[in-house]
């Protein structure tokens, strides 16, 4: 789990807590990779429960939203499941508007989403 | 849509690189920054930018080296005007199915368009579908300037 570069992994018990990288996930290429390295964690590290905390992420563009879309898909079929955290008002108003607030499950802070955990 | 007529301006002709629109749109975000544009206002005028850019340099021109994108900017401190032009076939927006529909909800396409339509105070499309245009007026609580 070492050779990410656009986001950091942490375990806590059988969950994976991401952080990312970026302040803006808008790169193109960077957003690829941040797909590639998520979608490993499901598919190589064989984590099911997965949290992404975005605290410090300050934008990100739709083409991000399709990549958590994805990863969501990804974690459904491995029978897990993924939650969000900590976004920034205004990306949490860009989740509510499209209503992939609904698709989602997204806790205020990572304590919040840990305890939807169990942990 | 009347353009803003002082402030910061831009037009120019780009290549279909998103690297190129990437750092054309940090040019616009200084010049925002520069008068006084932040918070609220300044995420949602950057997230169209982006949206409309990304969809011109890759839907439109499909990243061809022989196409260019057409952008222009006006900023100042009450209103934000751009316009972002690609020299591909077009698309009907009217077609795009609507990504918050139940059935589309967790497809990967439209997005944009409708993040554009709901943040922007005005945007149409040219009768083609090549040019966007996009009018962002400063919100109200965000109108008090040093």
């Amino acid at each position: 789990m070492s050779d990410r570069k656009r986001m950091v992994v942490t375990k806590v018990g059988d969950l994976a807590v991401v952080r990312f990288t970026d302040r803006k996930i808008v790169d193109s290429a960077n957003i690829e990779e941040m797909g590639e390295e998520m979608f490993s964690l499901v598919d190589k590290d064989n984590f099911k429960d997965v949290l992404l905390n975005f605290e410090g992420v300050e934008f990100m563009s739709s083409a991000a939203l399709n990549k958590l879309i994805l990863m969501d898909k990804r974690v459904k079929g491995a029978q897990g499941k993924l939650r969000l955290c900590t976004l920034r008002a205004e990306i949490m108003e860009v989740f509510t508007i499209t209503r992939l607030n609904r698709v989602f499950d997204i806790k205020k802070t990572e304590a919040e989403a840990l305890k939807a955990f169990g942990l | 849509m009347s353009k803003p007529a002082l402030g910061w301006s831009l037009h120019e002709k780009i290549p279909s690189s998103l690297n190129v629109g990437h750092a054309t749109i940090e040019r616009l975000i200084a010049a925002l920054e520069a008068h006084q544009w932040e918070g609220r206002d300044l995420f949602l005028i950057q997230l169209a930018v982006e949206e409309a850019m990304v969809n011109a340099i890759t839907h439109g021109n499909k990243q061809a080296e022989d196409k260019v994108v057409e952008v222009e900017f006006r900023v100042d401190q009450l209103t934000t005007f751009m316009r972002i032009k690609d020299q591909g076939a077009g698309f009907n927006p009217a077609a795009v199915p609507d990504p918050r529909d139940d059935d589309h909800l967790e497809c990967t396409n439209g997005r944009g368009v409708m993040l554009i339509r709901e943040f922007m105070s005005e945007m149409r499309y040219n009768d083609r579908g090549n040019e966007v245009t996009m009018i962002k007026h400063r919100s109200k609580d965000e109108t008090e300037i040093d």
